[in-house]
């Protein structure tokens, strides 16, 4: 039940309890108890909300950094990564493997407060080598979502 | 001027399907629930293999049987769900969608007068197939309380020494049916006595929710006698590509090749290589796609226990067939209300043979929103009878 509750979740974390046990054939205490399970482990770390702020009148600038490091010894990544993701600006910081090694995102209010943070506070850190900052200019899919099409059904209304 | 038209086609009724077709296309707002095929696109990976195929001209004829590594991939599949083998030499065919199989293999193997038994309620080609392939239809009525299963019974009973072929269709449109092992065993027996031959169309094997899906072939002795029937379209959210095959013994197979040359000549090109990659990649969509419509199942299921809608659970195929008989009034007076008064189309039972008055078809292939909302009309449309039948 745990991969499939988990693939229903990550979807649509709003779903009811009581459908939640429907569609998985089970009762809906085993459905709280899984939940709880697997938020006490720190598998569910939180319940999200996708929003397309491109279509709200709210002004959002988001940000992809490709940041090169020295790591250090004995903490390899782990310090400078935490000396980064404590900004509340970064959104996401991934250790990557290939050409660089830390990718940041970052969410704004505009260009400028943006690279404001970059040769500011990123750059100046002791163990960053380098950055390259890519600003998204739309996105076209988010979390396994379309943001920029509807699903429109286009079947025959009625077949045998 | 001479009447043009044969006369064993005019015979044929039309579809039932059709007049709420009609209805339903000039509705604007009206909400189906009466589609017979997948709501998930083919899957982007054998979408690009098709595409693919065409960049690199591959825009010929296969050769009449079929793509030499469809056939290999087609052969390899069953092997890996079935256990059984097939050689993809001369044992296998490609055809336009497994109805093709249908029509080409009732073409194959009746002569003028045997008879065929069609369990009902089914598919709506295989009576007409058969009439047109010169055969004689005979019905077999499958009941309620077997949870529309066929029995080493009914089979026994609807036996001639004129049968020739029994179709068997499962897992089953419309009723979600299926067969297990021992109802193949029960009803293998039969065959194997009576020496007839089996059409099994499983175009819904991948879709069961109980236990893997068994095949006929699989019970001692089936394989030489029997034509298995499977195809893309279901399992693969492939209905549009029109793409299925048949396997069977070499001398059937042979013989269905010849008429597949010579009306058809191969299936689409683009298809096949498009159903390689399906074969070769599609395990992990397949199962997505069944876990989803196991859920819609479940939540259909729930609703109408919740509404009080008598229906056996069904373990396969993507459709439920809820019991009306409470309300006193035909599938098909039932249907056409519930179209005019709520908007929403399901449909008669009656279309799948005159066994399934009494009962509706609901399709699952819709998201789990857009049954929730046809659902809850479901419910106030069964509450208003209910209320109606009670003043």
């Amino acid at each position: 039940m745990r991969e499939e509750l988990l693939a229903i979740v990550e979807r649509n974390s709003r779903i009811d309890l009581k459908e939640l046990a429907v569609i998985l054939g089970v009762e809906e205490i085993d459905v709280v108890n899984e939940l709880a399970a697997l938020e006490s482990e720190g598998i569910i770390c939180g319940y999200h909300t996708m929003i397309d702020w491109e279509k709200t009148s709210i002004e959002k600038v988001s940000a992809l950094i490709e940041v090169r490091v020295t790591p250090q010894r004995g903490q390899g990544f782990d310090n400078i990564a935490e000396r980064i993701y404590k900004y509340p600006e970064v959104t996401s910081v991934y250790l990557i493997s290939g050409g660089y090694d830390l990718l940041v995102t970052l969410e704004g209010k505009s260009l400028k407060q943006i690279s404001g943070f970059v040769s500011d506070k990123l750059s100046t850190l002791d163990s960053v080598l380098s950055t390259a900052t890519h600003f998204i200019l739309k996105k076209y899919k988010d979390h396994g979502t379309i943001l920029t099409k509807k699903y429109e059904d286009t079947r025959e209304k009625v077949t045998p | 001027m001479r009447n043009p038209l044969a006369d064993k086609v005019v015979e044929i009724k039309p579809s039932g399907i059709r007049k709420f077709f009609d209805i339903v296309s000039e509705m604007k707002d009206a909400i189906s629930l009466g589609v017979g095929e997948p709501d998930f696109d083919t899957p982007w990976h054998i979408r690009d293999e098709g595409i693919y195929s065409l960049e690199k001209g591959r825009t010929f004829y296969t050769s009449n049987a079929g793509l030499k590594e469809l056939k290999e991939e087609i052969c390899h599949y069953i092997k890996r769900k079935q256990g059984v083998t097939y050689d993809p030499k001369d044992e296998v065919l490609v055809t336009v969608g497994g109805s093709e199989a249908i029509d080409i293999g009732l073409r194959a193997m009746l002569n003028p007068g045997e008879e065929v038994l069609i369990p009902q309620p089914s598919y709506v080609s295989y009576e007409p197939c058969v009439v047109l392939a010169g055969g004689v239809p005979v019905i077999i009525e499958l009941k309620g309380e077997n949870e529309f299963r066929l029995t080493a019974q009914e089979l026994e009973d609807a036996i001639t020494d004129k049968t020739k072929v029994l179709i068997l269709p499962f897992p089953n449109n419309p009723t979600g049916a299926i067969m297990e092992r021992k109802d193949l065993e029960a009803i293998a027996e039969v065959i194997r006595k009576h020496d007839i031959f089996v059409m099994s169309d499983e175009i819904y094997a991948e879709l069961t929710y109980k236990e893997k899906h068994v095949s006929i072939v699989e019970i001692e002795g089936m394989q030489e006698r029997t034509v298995l029937i499977n195809g893309f379209s279901k399992s693969y959210a492939m209905t549009g590509w029109r793409l299925g095959y048949a396997c069977g013994p070499r001398a059937i197979i042979e013989q269905m090749v010849k008429i597949h040359q010579f009306a058809i000549m191969c299936a689409p090109t683009t298809s096949q290589y498009a159903a390689v990659e399906a074969l070769r990649n599609g395990d992990d969509d397949v199962k997505q796609m069944r876990t989803a419509y196991n859920q819609r199942r479940r939540y259909l299921m729930s609703a109408f226990k919740e509404m009080g809608l008598e229906c056996f659970e069904p373990f396969g195929a993507f459709y439920v067939f809820p019991c009306i008989k409470e309300f006193g009034m035909t599938s098909d007076e039932f249907a056409s209300r519930f179209l005019e008064e709520e908007k929403v189309a399901v449909v008669p039972g009656t279309a799948f043979g005159d066994c399934g008055e009494g009962y509706l078809r609901i399709s699952y292939a819709y998201s789990l929103e857009n049954l929730k909302i046809a659902i809850g009309k479901l419910a106030a449309f069964v509450e208003r009878l209910r209320a109606e039948k009670r003043a």
